[in-house]
Formats: C-alpha cells, sequence, structure tokens
C-alpha cells in the first residue's frame, strides 16, 4: 500500500461517517418529538454533510482520477464504502439515534481535535473548521443522553436499550489497521486506539450521570471501516441515496 | 393562503354604532395602523379568528415539511440535499415561529397540536398533494413557496403585532426559498430530455393546487370582509392569486417549458393575464379531507407527536430532578 | 401534572454591539436546553453571540391601562407611520 493509497483510505473513512451519518440524521426531518429537536437534529445533519463535501473533495483531489465528492458519494458501490458500521444502523427511536449521535460525536470530536495537527494542512483546516461543529453537537447529544438516561422509568428503559443494541458497534472505531498505521507514520493522523482511553473515561462519566450501565462485553463488529462487511442496512440507504444519480446517469442536478 | 378557509367567529362586520366604546377604540388603533399587542383589549371573535388563522398558517409550515422531506434522502447532489435540508428545517423554524405568535393569545402550543391531529383545525389544502418526482421539489419552491410568499408579504401589516413580527422574520427567511426552487428547476428544463419531462409534469400537477393556495373566489369568500376590517387579512383572495398567475407566467416560459393552462393569456384591457380557474369541487373535496395525501400527513404527524411523548415527558422530568435537587442544595 | 415543555422569551445580542433583542419565543424543559434551542432556532443564519432566556411566565409587562398615560402622547403623531404619507401606486412598493 503506498501513501497515497491509505491517505484516500482515511480519506473515505472520515468522509463516509460523516455521509452515512448525515444521512440517517437527515430522516428525522419533519418527524421529531418536538419542533425544537427537529430543527436542531437538521443542524447536525447539515454539518455533517458540509463535511463530508470537504473530506470527499480532498479524497477526490488525492485520488486523483478528477472525481468529485459527488461522484464519490453517489457513484460507489457498498464495498467502496468505508464508513464505521455504528453510523448506518438505522435510526430506531429517537433515544437510539440520540445515543448513536453521543457514541460518534465523542469519538469524532477527540480525532479532530488530534487531525488539527495533522502534517497535511488540508487535514488540518478541514478538522479546525469541523470541531467548532462537533464540540456543539457532543455538547447537545451528551445532554439528550442524560436527559432521558435520567428521565422517566420508561426513558431510562428506552436509553439502556439503546446502548445495549449500539455498544457492539463502538469498538471498530478503536481498531486501528495497516492504513492507520501508514497514516501514524506519516504524521498524518492519530492511531486510533489512542483514543479510546478519553472516550472510555468521558462515557463512564456521562453514562454514570445518566444513570445507564455500560455493557462489560467487549465484542466489535468489524468490516465497514476496511469495507468487508457492511450491515445489510447500508445498501438500503445507498438506494434511497444514489438513485437519481444512478437512474440518469450523466445528467446535472 | 396558508390559513385559506377561517371562518371569523361573528356573521358581519358592526357598524360605528352599533359598537361598544372598547370595540370602538380598538377598531380606530387598527385604523390608524396601530399594532394590537397581547395583553391590550381586543374583541373574543378577533382573538378566535386570529388563534385559527395563525394555528393553521402554523400546522401548513409543520405539514409542510412532509411532501418536500420526502426527497431528503433522494436529492441528487450534496448540495441539493442540504439546500432541501436547510428549507425544510426553515419550515420547521417558521411553524415554531407562528405557533408561538399564537400561543401570546392564550392557547398553548400542545393544545394546537391536539386540535390539528384530531382534525379540529386544518392546514394548506396544498400539503395534500403528493411530490412524484424530484423536479417537484423545485416546484415547491418555486410555487408554492412563491404563492405563499405573495400572502405573507401582504400579512406583514396584519393586526396583530406577534403575528406580524412574525411574519416579517419569515419572509425575511424564506427569500432563498422561492429562489432555491427556481434554481432548481432551471437545471431539470435546461437538461436533459427526461429531467424536462420531469419539470413540465411537475409544473402540470401543481399548477391548479397552487391556485387554490390562496382560497375560493372572493365572491364564494364569506369571511373575508370582517378580517379584511381587523386587517387580519389584507388582500382578497382573487387579488393574490392575479398577482401570483401574473408574476409566474413570464417564470414558466422562461423555462421554455408548456404552460399548465391552455386559456392563459395576456389581456391587454386588464392589464392582466386571464387564465382558468381551478377545480373547486377538487378543493373542497381535498379540505374535507380526501386529497390524495390528507390521511398520510395526518398519520406521519400523529406518528411524530405519539413516538415522541416518552422523550418530551423524559427530558422534562430530568428538568424536574435537577431542579429539585439544586433547591434541596440551597 | 401538566407536561408541557415551558415557554422562553429568548434575547439575542447580534455582533454589532448591539443590545440583546428579543428574538421570539420556544418550548424547552429547562434554561440550559432552552439556550441550546435557541442557539438551533434563532441563529441559524449567524444572527448572534449572546444568548439570554427568560421563562416566559417570569416577564413583568406593563398593564394595558397603563397605555394611555405611556403611549398616548406618541398617538397624535401619525405622521411617524409609513401609511399616513400617501403615495401613488405607480411609485412601487416603498
Amino acid at each position: 500500500m503506498t501513501r497515497d493509497d491509505a491517505f484516500l483510505q482515511f480519506l473515505l473513512r472520515m468522509g463516509d461517517n460523516t455521509l452515512v451519518l448525515g444521512h440517517r440524521v437527515s430522516e428525522w426531518c419533519g418527524h421529531a418529538p418536538v419542533l425544537e429537536e427537529d430543527i436542531a437534529l437538521a443542524n447536525t445533519a447539515l454539518d455533517l454533510i458540509g463535511q463530508t463535501q470537504m473530506w470527499l473533495a480532498l479524497a477526490g483531489e488525492v485520488q486523483g482520477d478528477g472525481k468529485s465528492a459527488d461522484d464519490l458519494a453517489f457513484l460507489r458501490d457498498a464495498w467502496d464504502f468505508r464508513n464505521a458500521l455504528l453510523v448506518e444502523v438505522p435510526n430506531g427511536d429517537f433515544g437510539r439515534t440520540l445515543m448513536r449521535q453521543f457514541l460518534f460525536d465523542s469519538w469524532h470530536k477527540l480525532m479532530l481535535e488530534r487531525l488539527k495537527g495533522s502534517s497535511d494542512e488540508r487535514v488540518a483546516a478541514i478538522a479546525e473548521k469541523a470541531v467548532k461543529e462537533v464540540t456543539y453537537h457532543v455538547e447537545r447529544s451528551r445532554d439528550t443522553v442524560i436527559g432521558l438516561g435520567d428521565g422517566t422509568e420508561e426513558s431510562h428503559a428506552r436509553m439502556q436499550e439503546a446502548l445495549d443494541y449500539l455498544w457492539p458497534y463502538v469498538g471498530e472505531l478503536f481498531a486501528g489497521d495497516a492504513v492507520d498505521a501508514e497514516m501514524v507514520a506519516a504524521d498524518i493522523a492519530p492511531d486510533p486506539a489512542s483514543l479510546r482511553a478519553d472516550y472510555d473515561a468521558i462515557l463512564a462519566e456521562v453514562m454514570a450521570e445518566a444513570t445507564l450501565s455500560i455493557p462489560k462485553s467487549g465484542f466489535a463488529h468489524k468490516g465497514g471501516r476496511d469495507g468487508r462487511m457492511h450491515t445489510e442496512h447500508l445498501g438500503h440507504l445507498l438506494t434511497s441515496m444514489q438513485w437519481l444519480q444512478r437512474a440518469y446517469p450523466g445528467a446535472r442536478w | 393562503m396558508y390559513a385559506q378557509m377561517i371562518k371569523t367567529a361573528s356573521d358581519g362586520i358592526k357598524s360605528r354604532d352599533e359598537m361598544s366604546d372598547e370595540e370602538r377604540t380598538f377598531q380606530d388603533k387598527i385604523d390608524a395602523d396601530i399594532k394590537i399587542e397581547p395583553k391590550d383589549w381586543m374583541p373574543e371573535d378577533y382573538r378566535r379568528t386570529l388563534i385559527r388563522q395563525i394555528g393553521q398558517h402554523a400546522h401548513s409550515e409543520v405539514v409542510g415539511q412532509l411532501p418536500e422531506g420526502n426527497w431528503i434522502t433522494r436529492a441528487p447532489t450534496l448540495e441539493r440535499k442540504a439546500i432541501l435540508l436547510a428549507k425544510v428545517q426553515d419550515e420547521a423554524g417558521h411553524g415554531l415561529y407562528l405557533y408561538s405568535a399564537a400561543e401570546t393569545l392564550g392557547v398553548s402550543r400542545d393544545e394546537l397540536v391536539e386540535m390539528l391531529l384530531s382534525g379540529k383545525m386544518k392546514y394548506s389544502s396544498i400539503f395534500n398533494y403528493p411530490t412524484l418526482n424530484w423536479a417537484d421539489i423545485g416546484a415547491v419552491g418555486w410555487l408554492v413557496d412563491g404563492a405563499a410568499i405573495i400572502n405573507q408579504v401582504a400579512l406583514q401589516r396584519t393586526s396583530y403585532g406577534p403575528y406580524s413580527r412574525a411574519m416579517i422574520r419569515i419572509c425575511k427567511e424564506e427569500s432563498f426559498h422561492a429562489r432555491q426552487g427556481y434554481h432548481a428547476i432551471m437545471a431539470m428544463a435546461f437538461g436533459t430530455p427526461e429531467q424536462k419531462k420531469m419539470a413540465q409534469d411537475a409544473v402540470n400537477r401543481l399548477w391548479f393546487p397552487a391556485l387554490m393556495m390562496f382560497g375560493p373566489s372572493d365572491k364564494d369568500s364569506v369571511h373575508s370582509e370582517q378580517s379584511m376590517a381587523w386587517k387580519i387579512k389584507i388582500k382578497t383572495n382573487d387579488e393574490l392569486r392575479q398577482q401570483f398567475v401574473d408574476q409566474t407566467v413570464p417564470q414558466i416560459l422562461y423555462l421554455g417549458l408548456d404552460l399548465p393552462d391552455p386559456n392563459i393569456q395576456w389581456n391587454e384591457e386588464r392589464g392582466h393575464y386571464d387564465f382558468s380557474d381551478p377545480d373547486w369541487s377538487e378543493f373542497f373535496n381535498v379540505i374535507k379531507g380526501n386529497g390524495p395525501c390528507n390521511t398520510d400527513r395526518l398519520a406521519a404527524r400523529g406518528k411524530a407527536w405519539d413516538d415522541g411523548q416518552w422523550v418530551r415527558d423524559g427530558l422534562l422530568a430530568h428538568s424536574r430532578k435537577k431542579a429539585a435537587a439544586r433547591m434541596a442544595a440551597e | 401534572m401538566k407536561n408541557e415543555w415551558p415557554l422562553w422569551e429568548i434575547f439575542i445580542r447580534g455582533q454589532h454591539g448591539m443590545s440583546h433583542r428579543h428574538v421570539g419565543s420556544l418550548h424547552a424543559p429547562d434554561a440550559a436546553m432552552a439556550i441550546k434551542n435557541a442557539r438551533d432556532v434563532y441563529t441559524r443564519r449567524n444572527e448572534g453571540v449572546s444568548i439570554w432566556v427568560v421563562e416566559a411566565q417570569h416577564v413583568a409587562a406593563s398593564s394595558p391601562s397603563d397605555k394611555g398615560p405611556l403611549y398616548e402622547p406618541s398617538e397624535s403623531k401619525v405622521y411617524r407611520h409609513p401609511t399616513f404619507f400617501d403615495i401613488p401606486e405607480e411609485v412601487g412598493a416603498m
């Protein structure tokens, strides 16, 4: 694997995470529990779509085939996607959506903080902009997880169920591989495993306040970041997302 | 517009002689274009009519999220997706501003939502039509928001202060909605033959429903007179509709699309375009609940509301616990 | 117990050194969430740099009976109202 190959993979991982999660969150528009939440979720989705445009544009540039962010988003098939499985699982209820958001946001913020110091200026610039947005995302998702975890009996039960369901998808965020090793060597991105201790500390604090129990199991589903095995859900998501581009090749929108 | 069939509570307008002193002072203020504010005295009918009108307007914004939201996950580019999402988010915001304005009249948002869900309050007929192809998204922004803006610009001068201020804010934010819609449909009208076909299909399907947004013809609109006297309605339905047709026909022609009504023709004498009336029996049917999407729209709002109950309760319960703990600590 | 989230009045200070201005209201379970909601609802277009929230029921307002002495002196100055001036329609919007 050349450094550029690894760099491309890294950029796709960042961009596909925000692409797929932004898509999922946008599904809530018009359906949230209260107007204020509807508007807040749309803001999160908009930030993530904006970040996607930056990551995938850079990915296209590094790839060097003249592909735009849209080409990469709308014309790759499932096996080419490099997002963590966590972001492609269906929204479920509002509790699961916000739990997923918090689990992702907490990782995302730690990652972006480190990427601000990337040796690649373009990566550092994207991280600089994105981290401001994500700092707010995690504040909001954190408060919601705490509020619902420590709310009513029903909200508590639903949040515990959400955490139990999502927990096996957390480990993948920290599982490094050859791509990551190459990024560390180039000083472009940190070793994902190096973020884990901070992440666990944040989670322990927030879940304690939310009166939720972090599952004991260390099992982690994998396959999204390297594209080896996605969930069945991704294909359906792409079917909607890519439909117009696929049905009318070459049309400009 | 977004409030099409508002019944004023009373019949007919009182003459000055029939008015009480309070009523006369109130009407004088309105005639002098002085805004009525929440704590001011106001006739009960004025208050009730406004609750219906603002409530219906708010419901229309929120139900109006659904037909456009229908395409957020299928938007063809990242930029179009972001624009559409921002736009539909604005509609939620506008619903929120309008509910807040209605709340100053002594009704809560939850009460209004329950009246929507139980069918006691309506929303604009336009949102009971489906969005079937991507060009519909352009057409909704251009035609539907275009029609709404005509009405809302007039309503900035409405007599009730909170309503007027909400309209001013909404108009400021809406300015990009019609433009983004036209921009999207331009790309298609000037695109591939299939895209042009989509654009034509959207304009054909949405033209008459858009005309219906202004409500029944003046000769059949029985409640306008009192609302005009109270300045909660500023122009008549037919005036607004004509304004919309005059502004929109050249825009259709610019796109190179066929006009959706063979009777559209410039009338030199009137200085306006002539056009066909929409099918008013269809309009009244949609209002009654028989539009293509009435059932689905209400079901979607009902589901969001019911599914959200535990969330609203949960967050409130947590806030109360925190507040109680703070009190105990003090 | 009534379970509707309380109503909050939102005040935002923009970027140009003006004082906080009332921009509207919203619902939230508590003050902290009201501030967050205000950020999402009322600063979507970069409108503000500082947010105040006040629960609506704690806002004290002048009562309508004060209105005579407080405001009537200005009512005779009808020329302050734009509609005082008849502008020919041909001129267009103004």
